[in-house]
C-alpha cells in the first residue's frame, strides 16, 4: 500500500493503525495490571463477570457430569451386589467400635471439661465439589462450586477426607476460589504430632514441596512426622492432618533445618472438599504493654 | 455463488475435504456468526474442568482460535477483540487483570504484521511459526507475572504452546470447512 500516494477511497478507511491500536490497548492493560496487582481495585468488576460467566463455566461441565451420571448407571448389578456384601462384612467388622464410640465420646467430654480445654471442631460445615483446577501455572487453586448463597466467607478452611487441602480466598455468588496448602507462601500453622514442636509451613509453588522454616537444626522432628493444624491462627482448627515430614536436612553452617514436607490431602486430586465454617470467634487481642514498652526502651538506648 | 470457484478442475473429492485450502484456492466469504461462535466454543474449551497431565498439555484454545481468525480475517477480529477476549480469560481463570488482556492483543498485533508470510506456507510450517507465537504470548505472560512476584513457571509451562501449534493443520481444516465450496464446477 505504500507506493499510492493518493488519498484512498473512503471503504479502505479501516480505523487508527494496528500499532496504534497496540499501543493503546497495551497501555489499558499496563494501568488495569498496576491497579489489580498494586491496589486490587478491580474485585468489584471481578464479581460482576464472574456472574455473567458462571452459566458457560456449568454448561461446560455438563457433558462431563452427564457422561459420569451414564456410566455409575450402566455399572453392571453384580458390581453393585458385590460392593453392597463388602459394604456389610466392612460394616460389621467397625461395628464394634462405632458401638464404643459413644461412650468414648462421652468420656473425652468429661475428661476436656476436667482439663478445660475446648472442643475439637464441632462447628457448621458446608460439602463442596470442585468445578475445575485454575488454568493459571503460577498459583494453585481450584474453584468449588459452592459460594456466597451457600455462607462460604472468605479465610474459611477447607479440608478432604484426609486432611487440609487450602482455604478460601474469594468468594462469588455461586462459587468460590480456594488456594491451595501448595500455592507460594501460603502459611498453615503446624505442630509436630511426635514432638509439639510449632512451626509453620510455607507452599512453595507448583511442583515444589511445602517447607517448614526457621526451624533450629536441633528442632525434635524427623522424617515421617505428622503434621498437625496448630489452631493458633484461629483460620484452621485445631488438629486437622496437614502433611508429612518428606525431608530433613540440618547444615552445621546454616542457621536453620531445612525441612520439605507432603501434603496428606489429595490436595490437587480430590474432588469432595468440606468447607469449615469459623469454629469459634477469635478472642480480642490482648493489649500489649510488653511490645509498646520495647521499641522505647530500644530508642531510650540508642539515644543514650 | 460465482465467487466459489475450485482451482482443482475435478470435483471436491474427500481427500481435499480432509486437508487445508491450497493457496491459490478461493474460499467462501466467511460467515458473520461463525467467527464469535468459533470464538466462544474456544473459550469454552478453555474452561475445561480438566487437571493433571490433560491440563498440562491443554493449548490455550483461545489464543488459537484468534490467532486463526486474525491470520484469516483481519478486517473482522483485530486488536481490539483480541484484549476483550483477553480480559475475559482473565476473569475465568482469577488470573490479574489484563495479563492475558495485553497478551491477545500483541498476538493479534504479531499476527497481523506475519499474516501474509505465514499464508504462503503449507500447514505444517504454518504450524512451525504459529509455535513461534504461541511461545511469545506465553513468554509475555510469563514475564507479566514474574514481575509481578511470581515464581518462575516449571519448564512444562511451555509444551501448551507447543500441543496449540500441533493443532494448528486440524484446526486450519476445521475452521475452513464451512467455507470450501461444496459444489462441483459443473453445477455453475
Amino acid at each position: 500500500m505504500r507506493h499510492i500516494t493518493v488519498e484512498p477511497p473512503p471503504f479502505f478507511h479501516r480505523g487508527p493503525s494496528p500499532l496504534a491500536r497496540l499501543a493503546f490497548f497495551g497501555l489499558i492493560s499496563l494501568a488495569l495490571l498496576f491497579a489489580d496487582t498494586r491496589y486490587r481495585y478491580l474485585e468489584n468488576i471481578r464479581q460482576v463477570a464472574a456472574v455473567v460467566l458462571y452459566p458457560v463455566v456449568r454448561a461446560v461441565e455438563l457433558p462431563g457430569e452427564a457422561l459420569g451420571f451414564a456410566g455409575t448407571y450402566f455399572s453392571s448389578l453384580r458390581q453393585l451386589a458385590s460392593n453392597n456384601a463388602e459394604l456389610r462384612t466392612q460394616l460389621l467388622a467397625q461395628a464394634p467400635a462405632a458401638q464404643g464410640y459413644p461412650l468414648l465420646e462421652q468420656e473425652n467430654a468429661r475428661l476436656r471439661a476436667l482439663s478445660k480445654v475446648e472442643a475439637r471442631f464441632h462447628g457448621p460445615a458446608t460439602a463442596a465439589e470442585v468445578l475445575y483446577t485454575g488454568r493459571d501455572p503460577f498459583t494453585q487453586k481450584v474453584f468449588v462450586n459452592k459460594g456466597e448463597a451457600a455462607g462460604v466467607l472468605p479465610g474459611q478452611a477447607v479440608i478432604d477426607e484426609l486432611g487440609v487441602v487450602g482455604q478460601v480466598t474469594r468468594v462469588f455468588p455461586h462459587m468460590s476460589e480456594v488456594t491451595l496448602l501448595t500455592d507460594k507462601d501460603q502459611a498453615v500453622p503446624v505442630k509436630v504430632e511426635r514432638s509439639g514442636v510449632r512451626s509453620v509451613m510455607y507452599g512453595a509453588g507448583t511442583g515444589r514441596l511445602p517447607e517448614l522454616r526457621f526451624l533450629s537444626p536441633n528442632a525434635e522432628i524427623q522424617q515421617g512426622d505428622r503434621l498437625l493444624t496448630s489452631g493458633l491462627d484461629g483460620t484452621y482448627p485445631a488438629g486437622l492432618a496437614v502433611a508429612v515430614v518428606a525431608s530433613v536436612e540440618r547444615e552445621t553452617g546454616q542457621i536453620f533445618a531445612r525441612v520439605t514436607c507432603k501434603p496428606l490431602a489429595g490436595v490437587d486430586s480430590s474432588g469432595q472438599l468440606l468447607i469449615l465454617g469459623q469454629a469459634t470467634a477469635a478472642p480480642p487481642r490482648p493489649e500489649e504493654p510488653a511490645e509498646a514498652d520495647a521499641p522505647r526502651k530500644g530508642r531510650g538506648r540508642r539515644r543514650g | 455463488m460465482r465467487r466459489a470457484k475450485v482451482a482443482a478442475g475435478d470435483g471436491v473429492s474427500m481427500a481435499t475435504m480432509f486437508t487445508a485450502a491450497r493457496p491459490e484456492e478461493i474460499l467462501l466469504p466467511v460467515k458473520p456468526w461463525f467467527v464469535p461462535v468459533t470464538l466462544f466454543v474456544g473459550l469454552m474449551a478453555n474452561m475445561l474442568p480438566l487437571s493433571g497431565v490433560v491440563l498440562t498439555l491443554k493449548p490455550d484454545f483461545l489464543a488459537l482460535v484468534l490467532l486463526y481468525w486474525c491470520i484469516q480475517e483481519p478486517r473482522l477480529i483485530g486488536v481490539g477483540v483480541a484484549w476483550c477476549l483477553g480480559l475475559l480469560m482473565d476473569v475465568a481463570d482469577a488470573t490479574v487483570f489484563g495479563q492475558h488482556a495485553l497478551a491477545y492483543a500483541v498476538l493479534a498485533y504479531a499476527a497481523e504484521y506475519f499474516r501474509r508470510r505465514v499464508l504462503r506456507f503449507p500447514p505444517w510450517q504454518q504450524a512451525a511459526q504459529v509455535a513461534v507465537l504461541l511461545l511469545f504470548c506465553s513468554a509475555l505472560v510469563a514475564l507479566v507475572r514474574v514481575v509481578g512476584g511470581a515464581p518462575l513457571p516449571r519448564w512444562t509451562y511451555v509444551i501448551g504452546s507447543l500441543t496449540g501449534a500441533l493443532l494448528w493443520p486440524p484446526l486450519t481444516v476445521l475452521l475452513q470447512w464451512p467455507q470450501r465450496p461444496t459444489r462441483s464446477p459443473g453445477e455453475f
